[in-house]
């Protein structure tokens, strides 16, 4: 049963990735050109307590870490941007990373995944 | 004159520096005390339940996003665990800090022993427990937990204490859970269970500290353990729950701590679900699902188990709902303000006293009329723990 249970997972991930991939060519059509000046001062203001309280519950208020990983900016910049949009965007199956696009615009999500690289959330 | 002048200045210059620092210290029960975490300002609040007031503040804590307390068999010390891996005892008479120490990088809570004498650490980073003196936050234990990798041990997650000065805790990545036994004259002992399931996120025992539950994240059910006849090992409860019914994204993990229970009824929150799961604890056996507002993370009995208080999810983080026992309906909602996160019942439970994060209060509420009692400030409060915990198995 164990090992049934595994398999159910890893054909999860696997089917969710292939979604993923599929699916980031249309998200980036479907938005357009993504930009941060479209949010308004305070929306960004609110995004900053959504992303310091409630992504702070797994990766911790400074956001180095907890049950989710470590968002150090310099550990963040070996990926490439859109595969940190993706994993805002869909989540990471197979862990408890949830999808953010049923509560976030493509626009949030591009702000968010640009401030995590500068490291401004980031308490070192 | 002169000799009763220089009298004075001999007792103002000798003994009132002596005694000042003791006067800050009440001579009074702590009984009716309590703590209130303020997560971001890395600070406690002492209170007091039957004045309902705040005695005052105890700052340099550290990051305290998911910090949770246990208290000493006296009731006077708290222990306070951190994220960023800090261990701090408390005094709540004195209302300063004993001693702090930074025991691992990112830790998730503990327990205290059933003698009092231990206080064990659940880490994140590095995977494993940590075991120290309740009395000098010495190391008397450092427990890794399954290696992952050539860095990297499994996360410790669900550490309760148990009778028989016993720790239980599962493990996150490896889906194992390990019961150590304490004992002062010989190197503690490890029984370690495999196989309990995918992902463990959080475990409980209940009150008579007989069961251990853990909940899965990573697959449908639960895996309980008999504590009195360990020997059978692991069992699945619960296992159909859900199965093949799609889940919602979970924005935040259930807590499984504040186990509520009425009568042979216990209530659990659901994993990605609007739903309480209803079950029969002899039986371990579901007997029905209570929908509610969103996905709830809390769900806590008043004492007396007439009354069920559930808090929910971000971005639904916002509204209370009260449940009742017998009839299973959602008997009273309110919307105090976002980010509802912690509700602790007086002992005997005539108040509860809920943290609201966002609005930078606690509520005291009436938990038979529901009327609003009265409202403190506090700094972005999370955790709140009354000392009547330190009489508790598993609190």
């Amino acid at each position: 049963m164990q090992y049934r249970s595994v398999q159910r997972m890893s054909r999860t991930v696997f089917r969710s990735t292939l979604t993923t991939l599929l699916l980031l060519p249309l998200y980036a059509l479907a938005t357009g050109p993504l930009s941060e000046q479209r949010l308004s001062e305070q929306r960004k203001g609110e995004i900053g307590q959504i992303v310091q309280q409630d992504c702070g519950s797994c990766h911790g208020l400074t956001l180095k870490g907890g049950l989710g990983p470590n968002l150090d900016p310099a550990r963040l910049a070996q990926y490439p941007n859109g595969f940190l949009k993706a994993t805002i965007l869909h989540g990471r199956p197979g862990t408890p990373m949830p999808p953010w696009g049923p509560l976030l615009s493509a626009d949030e999500i591009h702000y968010i995944a640009t401030q995590l690289r500068s490291g401004v959330w980031y308490v070192p | 004159m002169s000799r009763k002048f220089s009298l004075l200045t001999l007792f103002i210059t000798l003994v009132l520096p002596l005694s000042s620092p003791l006067s800050a210290c009440e001579l009074r029960g702590t009984g009716d005390l309590g703590i209130v975490i303020e997560r971001a300002s890395g600070s406690v609040q002492v209170i007091n339940t039957t004045q309902r007031e705040s005695l005052g503040r105890i700052e340099g804590l550290g990051d305290l996003s998911h910090a949770s307390a246990v208290y000493s068999r006296d009731a006077r010390y708290a222990f306070i665990f951190g994220r960023d891996g800090g261990l701090t005892k408390i005094d709540l008479l004195c209302r300063k800090i004993i001693k702090r120490v930074i025991q691992g990088g990112n830790s998730i809570g503990g327990a205290i022993s059933q003698n009092g004498k231990w206080v064990a650490v659940s880490n994140y980073e590095p995977g494993g427990v940590r075991i120290f003196s309740s009395d000098t936050l010495e190391l008397v234990a450092d427990i890794p937990a399954t290696a992952i990798s050539e860095k990297k041990h499994s996360r410790t997650v669900g550490l309760v204490d148990a009778p028989g000065n016993r720790f239980v805790y599962s493990l996150f990545d490896t889906g194992e859970t390990w019961v150590v036994e304490m004992d002062e004259k010989k190197p503690p002992t490890i029984q370690k269970f495999t196989g309990v399931g995918i992902q463990p996120y959080d475990g409980l025992i209940t009150p008579d500290g007989r069961t251990y539950i853990t909940g899965l994240f990573g697959e449908d059910g639960l895996t309980l353990f008999d504590l009195w006849n360990l020997d059978k090992g692991a069992t699945r409860i619960l296992d159909h729950y859900g199965r093949g019914e799609q889940k919602l994204p979970v924005y935040k993990m259930p807590h499984l701590e504040g186990w509520a229970q009425a009568g042979e009824r216990m209530f659990l929150p659901a994993v990605g679900r609007h739903e309480l799961l209803v079950i029969n604890s002899g039986e371990w056996s579901e007997i029905g699902r209570i929908p509610v507002h969103s996905q709830p993370v809390f769900a806590i009995s008043r004492p007396d188990g007439r009354q069920i208080w559930v808090n929910f999810a971000f971005p639904h983080n916002d509204t209370l709902q009260v449940i009742d026992t017998q009839t299973l309906e959602i008997i009273h909602q309110i919307q105090p303000g976002k980010g509802i996160l912690h509700m602790e019942f007086t002992p005997r439970g005539e108040e509860v006293w809920v943290s609201i994060r966002d609005k930078n209060r606690i509520d005291i509420y009436n938990t038979e009329t529901f009327e609003l009692i009265k409202s403190l400030p506090a700094e972005t409060p999370s955790g709140i723990f009354f000392s009547h915990r330190a009489g508790q198995i598993g609190l």
